[in-house]
């Protein structure tokens, strides 16, 4: 059913069809909105879901933690500084193969301290073992919540999934929304049947001390599954078209007017609306250019994206995250996709946007296409302000 | 002692380890429809080392300082399965996951209502990481950390006051206990998992290593402390004092004299007097002098 619908309110729409048994979280802009109106749905008896307010993200990752140990579905959110917070938690979650849910609202990482959107947050935890899909508007971030489930349930996978969705843009943007009805949310996604779970009838000890002789391979597993489960997110895909009739591929990546493209802008998450207006405008003026947009940034889809940019010659990727000291993030995984290969583009160069809610205009995205050239450049940043570079310093 | 079905032999504890004991002694008398949340610690690290376990009761660790958080989950998990009525939590962890650096989860859990009893072996210093000193750890205390030296007679300040933290948190059960002292010490377990809500029991728990003394030592060392009043067992219910153990009490001396960790003070009557202050304030608290 279509609804003019804010971007949160949405997002904990889709929690609630979900059916969680709990959800714990600790308020951070600008993810508020998604777990005030769980806490309201929870209150209204509308969700049959213990929601527990925690002292802090770092309690409301060990909660659901806990929680999900125990064998039910849980759901938590969070951003920025909440992510780092709980950041532990985070890696932990991964290493006990627990299934949890987390909505992460994109945010700038202090200091300065910027309650505003880039991607920084969670980029930073790509090493954690999660799962991070990225949303390019509140469509997806609604229906990626179901594939979260989904896939992080899996038998085959039992591993978290981070849900990224850029704060305020997608967070608090009304869009008009497909919800996906209860009855067909419950064909796609059956109850959670864990594998493992704390339970007196049948006791068991998680979280062991595995000493040299055991722990790499417990790394080696996630990380095996993580380059497996490229597939699951294709199947998944399928289903989920199916049951509610949007494609959304294989999961990993969108191609977008790339087929003939010379120039080719690589980019997650709601900058690539604006991007793409940038290639349909263009295109009509008869320009080869276009873009790929990176859903699955954790499995991170390299043969994928070797395919579908072998035969492009230029490549700007578009970060809106900044690894200080090194090349940009997904700038270093597009080079890693490409290196040795015998195909590839000729110029792979990196930009940074966005940081700390700064705008992304189409102008900014023109700029992006003036300076993707045949001298590939790195660590340029895009609308940067030269006065406020100027700055003098005391002695 | 009899082989446990809850706590079985074969952990790697050291010899005469008091921690080893109290856990022991919690779980049974918490009985097998009990869910363990564990702290990094001692405990956590002697008792599940992969691919072994002690423990019959489902058990399960995350990290350092969230157990009370964990268990929190636990806990809802259960009410939302509706097993809450017919299952235990309890949370644990040694001094300094307890009350440095898991206090907040702690406070947070108290703070909440869960139905959670929770157990902190005090063992007066980060013994699992070589004997750094805690928050919880005495005053004057020889620790790595805190060594006594030429302008320093150990650790600077008193422990932090945990019990009371907890107590000023309103909840329903908070009681100290002594590995020492094993009867009272199961009671006071089965006495806090029939209320409902959180409770909080912190054990002395001799550590030889950390306080070095001879393996063997564990029941006089834990018992003296008790008896000297640095240790006071008391138990408060609904925030109202309704036992204490009562006592004869000792010179704090003879505790400290027992323990490498206070041998540099045996020659100092000064910093002795200052100990034996309190114990007294204790002993004058607590009201735990024998009448007669």
């Amino acid at each position: 059913m279509k609804e003019f619908i804010e971007g949160s309110h949405a997002i904990a729409q889709i929690i609630k069809a979900t059916s969680p048994g709990v959800i714990s979280a600790y308020p951070i802009t600008p993810q508020t909105h998604i777990v005030e109106d769980l806490a309201k749905l929870v209150a209204n008896k509308e969700l049959n879901a213990q929601f527990v307010n925690v002292e802090s993200e770092h309690s409301a990752a060990s909660v659901v933690l806990g929680a999900s140990a125990t064998g039910v579905r849980v759901y938590t959110a969070t951003s920025s500084q909440g992510l780092f917070y709980m950041q532990e938690v985070v890696f932990n979650i991964a290493g006990m193969r627990l299934p949890v849910v987390m909505t992460c609202a994109n945010r700038a990482v202090s200091a300065p301290i910027n309650i505003w959107n880039d991607q920084q947050d969670s980029i930073s935890l790509r090493d954690a073992g999660w799962f991070q899909i990225y949303a390019e508007d509140n469509q997806e971030a609604v229906d990626f919540h179901l594939v979260a489930y989904r896939l992080a349930e899996d038998k085959r996978v039992m591993l978290p999934v981070m849900v990224c969705m850029d704060g305020f843009i997608l967070t608090h943007g009304m869009e008009t929304i497909d919800m996906p009805e209860q009855e067909k949310v419950n064909k796609f996604l059956p109850p959670y049947k864990p594998l493992y779970k704390l339970d007196t009838a049948y006791p068991i000890s998680m979280g062991l001390l595995a000493d040299p002789d055991y722990y790499m391979e417990t790394r080696f597993a996630i990380q095996e599954t993580m380059k497996e489960s490229i597939v699951y997110l294709s199947e998944i895909s399928k289903e989920f078209n199916t049951v509610f009739g949007r494609d959304y591929k294989d999961l990993l990546v969108e191609e977008y007017q790339i087929k003939d493209a010379e120039k080719v802008i690589v980019a997650m998450g709601s900058v690539c609306g604006t991007i793409k207006e940038v290639v349909d405008e263009q295109r009509a003026k008869g320009k080869k250019v276009g873009l790929l947009r990176i859903i699955s940034y954790r499995p991170f889809p390299y043969a994928r994206i070797y395919e579908a940019l072998k035969d492009v010659s230029k490549v700007a990727v578009l970060d809106k995250a900044v690894s200080l000291g090194a090349y940009a993030p997904i700038a270093v995984e597009m080079k890693a996709a490409f290196y040795g290969k015998k195909k590839g583009p000729k110029v792979i160069s990196s930009f940074v946007a966005g940081l700390g809610g700064r705008d992304i205009t189409l102008e900014s995205v023109h700029e992006v296409f003036r300076r993707l050239n045949t001298k590939e450049v790195n660590f340029d940043f895009i609308d940067l302000k030269p006065e406020l570079l100027k700055e003098e310093y005391g002695e | 002692m009899e082989n446990s079905p809850l706590f079985r032999s074969g952990h790697t504890a050291c010899a005469g380890c008091g921690q080893a004991i109290a856990a022991r002694l919690v779980i049974e008398a918490a009985g097998a429809n009990t869910i363990v949340v564990n702290n990094t610690g001692c405990l956590e690290v002697f008792s599940t080392k992969y691919p072994e376990t002690v423990w019959g009761v489902p058990w399960i660790h995350s990290l350092f300082e969230n157990s009370a958080a964990v268990a929190s989950g636990v806990e809802a998990a259960l009410i939302y399965l509706g097993k809450k009525d017919s299952t235990n939590v309890i949370a644990q962890g040694g001094d300094g996951s307890t009350g440095d650096i898991g206090l907040q989860a702690l406070s947070g859990m108290l703070e909440r209502g869960h139905d959670i009893l929770y157990v902190c072996y005090d063992n007066e210093a980060y013994m699992n990481t070589g004997v750094q000193r805690s928050g919880l750890t005495p005053f004057d205390t020889n620790t790595t950390t805190s060594p006594a030296g030429a302008q320093s007679w150990g650790n600077l300040r008193p422990k932090k006051p945990i019990p009371e933290i907890c107590l000023a948190h309103g909840i329903p059960y908070v009681a100290t206990a002594s590995a020492g002292f094993p009867q009272d010490l199961s009671r006071k377990v089965k006495k806090a998992i029939s209320l409902k809500g959180p409770k909080y029991i912190q054990i002395h728990s001799s550590c030889p290593l950390g306080w070095r003394h001879e393996s063997n030592q564990m029941l006089p060392v834990s018992k003296l402390a008790v008896e000297t009043g640095l240790y006071p067992l008391f138990e408060y219910e609904n925030g109202v004092l309704t036992g204490r153990k009562q006592i004869a009490p000792k010179p704090v001396e003879e505790y400290l004299k027992t323990q490498g960790r206070f041998k540099h003070l045996l020659n100092n009557p000064e910093e002795i007097k200052k100990i034996q202050e309190i114990a007294d304030n204790n002993i004058k608290k607590y009201n735990l002098k024998l009448e007669g």
